[in-house]
């Protein structure tokens, strides 16, 4: 079974963290992510023209590469938190360029190594996949494919094409960070999607407090939630784990428990 | 030769209908917007099927933006270098004062067509940005401009052009302050309006259909400076030479003659402080990669991160270049050779004196490498210089960089 399956089949909705790779003491707040009750680790991989994310991530991104952080320095920090969490799925969330520049085979050949199990990557719609896609999936790592509130029915089983991992909604349109949208509307799409894929469906994009994690929990198989850890380790620096590890465990709460007490 | 001849094995026939040129262009957009991207090419290819549109579109180039432009034959230039005979495409005659213009004509129509209700445009220079704001004045759509905050304030009487006509001009803080970031912001605006905003591109980049319908809105110059040559010289040009940006001005002398094997074509690249200083020679010194929708060559590091470009022309300040020129680059049909900031600032000064025309400094770009060229080649010899912009809003910029105080 793949990490992603083992996780998925429990019987209780995933908390998906998202964190940028080099922006504050990364290990640590991985480790912190996954003591406060984390799911599904997503790591941000840098760019410096992150035209998909809010001004907390562009931020996060800048301070990042400001620090010289690296391609090679990101798979490292993904090697380390394999050998140090066996079982957490590791997502590794980012932009075409970076993924793509020394060759789609050798990213995936670097992911499979580095024990990453699935990579997002916001600017190669499936029209792309030949891209990164084929690579991916032979290397035997998923791509995580997105659904908007503007794929239409008709676009649906292009976009789930080749699709692995979990279905990721991003439940605004619009950018990272900022708004956040009606349950009413997450739950009609979460419905329309899961009756499209047998893949498990998560939710993100503009999703900061246990509270709204815990209605969207409640029909959705995972929460992301990004944009508000950002905020704690652009607030807290290299000090931010304790600070990470407690806003966790606050989700993860609020998220574990969501569909006992809606049954 | 007829105008506009389509061979068999014509180079005019892409992009293929995923959009790549070769191995560049393409869709590389947040899945937000592919729906919209999708719609809009379905909304273009009904347009170039609708007789009605094409003649609207030509009712505004005559009548609105002054068109056809004059080409100039520059008598002193030529003679100064005395080499081949150098005629002037007179964009910088239009309305608006550059190229940028022809293009936003045929987007507005298009906006129209979707049913959108607001205009969005990056801009460098801030050409494209009056030109936008112009044609969304002319429409009577509400508008909004992202420009890099070096830009606005390297650019500052194109900033209040623009807010006379009635558009918002939003400084946009992130990143290098420029084009690029620009672009990004843009780009996030609309995916967060895609529902009743229509992004105007300012030149042939970004997602298909984008850089297809720019170069088929600026054709209209190569079209043009075609039956023009033919009438003034009864046979086709030896050369072509223009400034390249993201290539629009360029994209649209060049297509009507890709196929016309006899004529040499040389797009010119901002060398900035030179190839091994800062520039935004993407050609020179970039590699194929994924930016802003399309792939193409870009100035980057060995892990893919963009770097920034530096001219002393806002309007070639872009660390890529239009998916198209990429493909011809690649294939050899183009020569790409790159001009730096004093070669440039130099044929600005040269071509005003000479000939009267206070050219952009984009386009003194073009002008200087014909300076180069010129003198190479026998008197019987023409060359096609895109004089795509007037250089009224550089005068800034020119005076502070030969140190004059205004
Ligand atoms: C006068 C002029 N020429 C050239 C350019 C470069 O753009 P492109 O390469 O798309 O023609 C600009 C851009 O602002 C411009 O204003």
């Amino acid at each position: 079974m793949t990490r992603f399956a083992a996780t998925f089949a429990k019987p209780r909705t995933a908390l998906i963290a998202f964190i940028t790779a080099g922006d504050g003491d990364t290990a640590a707040n991985l480790d912190a992510l996954v003591a406060g009750g984390a799911d599904v680790i997503e790591l941000g991989m840098p760019f410096t023209d992150p035209m998909a994310d809010g001004p907390a991530i562009q931020a996060a991104n800048l301070r990042s590469l400001a620090k010289g952080t690296t391609t090679a320095d990101i798979f490292a920090m993904a090697a380390a938190f394999r050998a140090r969490h066996a079982e957490v799925p590791l997502v590794l969330m980012g932009y075409a360029n970076p993924m793509t520049v020394r060759g789609a085979d050798w990213f995936a050949a670097e992911c499979a190594k580095a024990g990453v199990d699935g990579i997002i990557c916001v600017d190669i719609p499936s029209e792309e996949d030949a891209e990164l896609g084929p690579s991916l999936r032979t290397a035997g790592v998923d791509l995580i494919r997105l659904a908007t509130p503007t794929t239409d029915p008709a676009r649906l089983p292009a976009a789930l094409e080749g699709a692995g991992g979990f279905l990721y909604y991003v439940s605004v349109a619009g950018i990272t960070g900022l708004q956040q949208a009606a349950q009413a509307s997450i739950e009609e799409a979460v419905a329309r999607l899961k009756a499209a894929t047998d893949l498990p469906v998560a939710v993100g994009f503009g999703v900061r407090t246990p509270k709204q994690a815990a209605q969207i929990a409640r029909v959705a198989d995972g929460v992301v939630v990004g944009s508000a850890f950002i905020d704690i380790i652009a607030e807290h620096g290299d000090a931010a784990a304790p600070h990470v590890e407690a806003f966790t465990r606050s989700l993860a709460d609020a998220i574990h428990g969501a569909k006992e007490i809606a049954a | 030769m007829t105008a506009s001849q389509t061979l068999p094995n014509s180079l005019r026939t892409g992009p293929d209908d995923r959009g790549h040129f070769g191995q560049f262009g393409g869709r590389y957009v947040a899945e937000t917007l592919m729906p919209l991207i999708l719609d809009l090419e379905r909304e273009y290819r009904r347009a170039q099927a609708d007789p009605a549109f094409k003649a609207e579109f030509d009712d505004l180039l005559k009548n609105y933006v002054g068109r056809p432009s004059p080409l100039w034959l520059a008598r002193r230039l030529t003679d100064h270098l005395g080499g081949g005979k150098i005629y002037l495409k007179r964009e910088d005659l239009n309305h608006t004062g550059a190229h940028k213009i022809n293009n936003c004509i045929g987007q507005i129509l298009l906006a129209k067509r979707m049913g959108k209700q607001k205009i969005i445009a990056e801009t460098g220079a801030g050409q494209h940005g009056v030109a936008t704001a112009t044609v969304a004045a002319l429409f009577g759509l509400p508008c909004t401009i992202f420009m890099g905050a070096v830009d606005v304030a390297r650019q500052q009487p194109n900033v209040f052009r623009m807010k006379l006509l009635g558009a918002e001009v939003v400084a946009v803080e992130s990143g290098a302050k420029t084009l690029k970031d620009a672009m990004n912001e843009a780009l996030r605006h609309w995916v967060a309006n895609v529902h009743d905003t229509f992004y105007i591109i300012g030149t042939v980049a970004g997602p298909h259909p984008y850089p297809e319908l720019v170069r088929d809105f600026q054709s209209v110059i190569g079209d043009e400076a075609k039956a023009q040559i033919l009438e003034a010289e009864g046979r086709l040009p030896d050369m072509l030479i223009a400034p390249v940006g993201g290539g629009s001005n360029a994209i649209g002398l060049f297509h009507p003659f890709l196929d016309d094997a006899g004529v040499e074509i040389v797009g010119v690249e901002a060398a900035g402080e030179g190839l091994d200083g800062k520039h935004a020679a993407s050609l020179a010194g970039g590699r194929p990669g994924i930016l802003h929708g399309n792939k193409t060559y870009l100035l980057q590091d060995e892990d893919g991160q963009i770097t920034e470009a530096h001219s002393i022309s806002a309007g070639l300040d872009y660390p890529g270049i239009g998916p198209e020129h990429s493909w011809l680059h690649d294939i050899g049909r183009v020569r790409y050779e790159p001009v730096t900031d004093a070669e440039a600032l130099a044929s600005f000064q040269k071509l005003t004196q000479l000939e009267g025309i206070i050219p952009a400094l984009e386009s003194a770009h073009a002008i200087a490498a014909a300076e180069r060229i010129a003198p190479t080649l026998g008197k019987d010899k023409i060359i096609i210089v895109n004089c795509s912009g007037r250089g009224d809003k550089d005068i800034f910029t020119v005076a502070e960089a030969l140190g004059v105080e205004l």
